[in-house]
């Protein structure tokens, strides 16, 4: 097993250790172990079925592992009860899925209001414009998810994860079924975003075309990390 | 945003999947509330009507009938009495009040009665402007009669035989000396004059001529209290409604006021036994009514609870069937941070939210419904006020409440059971 080294564990934002998963039908998976600095942006790669989406849900919190340890920003998540574990997730995980998954039944601004106040944060409509803004979203605030386009909505989701500056930033295939040019612009608009927010950014793909942006990545079919 | 707010929105969204459970709470909220609104008043109206009054003596026949037409005034007498008969046991000791009821007309509906100066001390009765009757003709007319023909003291009017506005009028015409005050029961709308005033217009009427001897007539009842009115003129009346009896004045009734509580066994039995006349308990026969009444409102409250629990599964099935399109919704709020708690606060917030718009709409239909009952039956009795909020009113929407907690709690636990993993992966 290769760890990523680094200089001062403080400054350590996300940490795997000896994590294994098993599936209720018995097929287990081991993860190698991991350690992020800030700002290291890092990739998950592994084909489909090789447990990246898996991974992925463990070190956000959503799903937790047989055994293992996961360390985000300092704190061994799954000591949480559940509770805390989701108003941690709430305020120090930003996830971004393939779809963007709104609240259909909510306009743009009340998405990123309902971010705030689940996480239990101040619902701050400065902040919710300012993210918007940088977004050029401005002028979507009071639209409805069906009426946005899916470019709109993917954007939505980045200001959805990042309203609440979180520390490291999670997407999951974000760039699945974009083409080129499409795919090239949201990492621009993630990797931007996580530099503006201070947040460090892991991407879970099979995407090759995102490589060429973030040049740290973990393999998980193999169970190493790589920096390519 | 609170949960409330989210649920709201939610509902607001897909309003075609809420409207059946809102429709339906609103229907069986709608029927349980005109029946307590309409209970509640009927029975209101029972006691407050045959306050003071423990006994009703009139001609034999059904005693509901007696107790309608004598206390209630919705239904025709059951024949009449001989004056001197009901003198004498008005003059019994066990009687503190006896007030003589002489029915026979009506004005636009409302009844005119012949009675004595007693009417107005049984039923606590003010005037508001004008005096009691003094003379033949002379009425003092209820409040509501009153306000509702705007009636002023000085005015005439003309009574219609029985108890039908479209009977035949009669040509004498009343004078109004005197408005009572309201008294929020059947006395608001009537027509009060003095026995001769009714004789008279039914010997003018019918074209009987008075052959009976004034040395005849009864002596005033000592023990009557305010006493039946002396000062009668000679004449006899025949029929006072349905043509049989003769040989004295006949009156319609007896409403009797018992001094001492041990007349509650004996006078009814006296009457029954050694009179011609009935005696009949209004506190029995309203009960006997109103059990014979209950039967027809138990089974319309079932229907109700029926629809209850229909709109019960309504919500329900409308909450759980939504799971599956929101299963994504509901796992990305956990991702934003929600607890498992606060999605089973947003489903049971739905389930309440729509049960509790429906029962609040059936509130207002069921008021809406009543005040459409009370407009259409104005018969004299009728005093319902539709726009009475019961106290009650407030368990219909407890009920409401209750039912939407009852079918959100199935969704709502499985919202609180949801895998976020599982659902964001598409493996469930």
């Amino acid at each position: 097993m290769h760890t990523i080294m680094l200089e001062s564990s403080t400054d350590t934002v996300v940490r795997l250790q000896g994590l294994i998963y098993r599936y209720p039908l018995g097929v287990s998976l081991q993860f190698a172990d991991l350690e992020i600095p800030r700002g290291r942006h890092t990739l998950i790669l592994g084909d489909s079925g090789s447990g990246k989406t898996t991974l992925l849900h463990i070190l956000s919190g959503l799903l937790k592992p047989t055994s293992g340890q996961v360390t985000i920003a300092n704190q061994d998540i799954y000591q949480f009860t559940t509770k805390q574990l989701d108003h941690f997730r709430g305020q120090r995980i930003g996830l971004i899925f393939q779809d963007a998954h709104l609240v259909k039944s909510l306009t743009v601004k009340e998405n990123l209001q309902i971010a705030q106040g689940f996480a239990g944060a101040r619902i701050d409509i400065g902040r919710i414009r300012e993210v918007l803004d940088i977004l050029d979203l401005s002028d979507k605030e009071n639209d409805y998810p069906d009426t946005l386009s899916r470019g709109q909505m993917q954007r939505v989701a980045i200001a959805r994860a990042v309203i609440n500056r979180p520390a490291i930033l999670v997407a999951d295939e974000p760039t699945a079924s974009l083409d080129d040019r499409n795919t090239a612009s949201v990492v621009e608009l993630l990797l931007r975003q996580a530099e503006d927010q201070g947040a460090t950014l892991i991407i879970a793909t099979h995407d090759k075309r995102v490589k060429n942006r973030i040049p740290h990545a973990y393999q998980v079919d193999t169970g190493t990390s790589s920096n390519t | 945003m609170n949960i409330l707010q989210i649920a709201w929105k939610n509902i607001r969204k897909n309003p075609a999947a809420s409207i059946l459970g809102i429709l339906l709470t609103a229907f069986g909220t709608g029927i349980l509330c005109v029946l307590l609104v309409a209970s509640k008043q009927i029975e209101q109206q029972l006691t407050s009507n045959s306050q003071g009054i423990d006994l009703v003596v009139g001609a034999k026949g059904s005693p509901i009938q007696l107790m309608l037409s004598s206390i209630y005034h919705i239904d025709n007498p059951t024949g009449n009495i001989s004056y001197r008969e009901a003198r004498a046991l008005a003059a019994n000791r066990l009687v503190k009040l006896a007030v003589p009821l002489s029915l026979g007309d009506n004005y636009q509906g409302h009844r005119i009665i012949g009675t004595d100066s007693s009417f107005l001390q049984l039923y606590d009765l003010e005037l508001e402007k004008g005096r009691l009757w003094q003379s033949d003709f002379e009425t003092v007319v209820g409040a509501a009669v009153a306000r509702n023909y705007h009636l002023q003291l000085g005015d005439q009017l003309y009574g219609a035989h029985g108890l039908s506005k479209e009977g035949s009028t009669h040509g004498h015409p009343y004078t109004i000396v005197g408005i009572l005050q309201s008294a929020k029961n059947v006395a608001d709308q009537l027509v009060l004059t003095n026995l001769a005033s009714v004789w008279h217009t039914h010997e003018d009427a019918h074209g009987d001529s008075g052959d009976e001897d004034p040395e005849n007539e009864p002596e005033h009842a000592p023990a009557a209290g305010q006493g039946l009115p002396d000062n009668q003129p000679p004449h006899l009346v025949k029929n006072m409604l349905e043509g049989f009896g003769s040989g004295g004045r006949e009156i319609t009734s007896l409403l009797i006021q018992y001094s001492n509580p041990s007349a509650i066994a004996i006078l009814p039995r006296l009457v029954n036994q050694s009179t011609s006349m009935q005696a009949a308990s209004p506190a029995l026969e309203s009960a006997r009514l109103f059990s014979l009444l209950g039967i027809g409102i138990d089974s319309i409250e079932v229907l109700a609870y029926v629809i209850m629990v229909m709109a019960a599964l309504s919500v329900f099935i409308s909450l759980y069937s939504a799971l599956k399109r929101r299963k994504y919704d509901l796992a990305i709020m956990r991702t934003l941070g929600a607890s498992q708690g606060k999605l089973f606060g947003i489903v049971i917030a739905e389930g309440i939210l729509l049960t509790f718009t429906g029962a609040l709409v059936g509130l207002v239909i069921g008021h809406l419904a009543f005040f459409l009952i009370s407009i259409r039956t104005d018969d004299a009795a009728t005093l319902l006020q539709a726009s009475t909020l019961y106290p009650q009113e407030i368990w219909l929407l407890a009920t409401g409440v209750l039912i939407g907690l009852l079918a959100a709690a199935l969704p709502a636990i499985k919202a609180y059971n949801t895998s976020i993993s599982k659902t964001l992966s598409g493996t469930q």
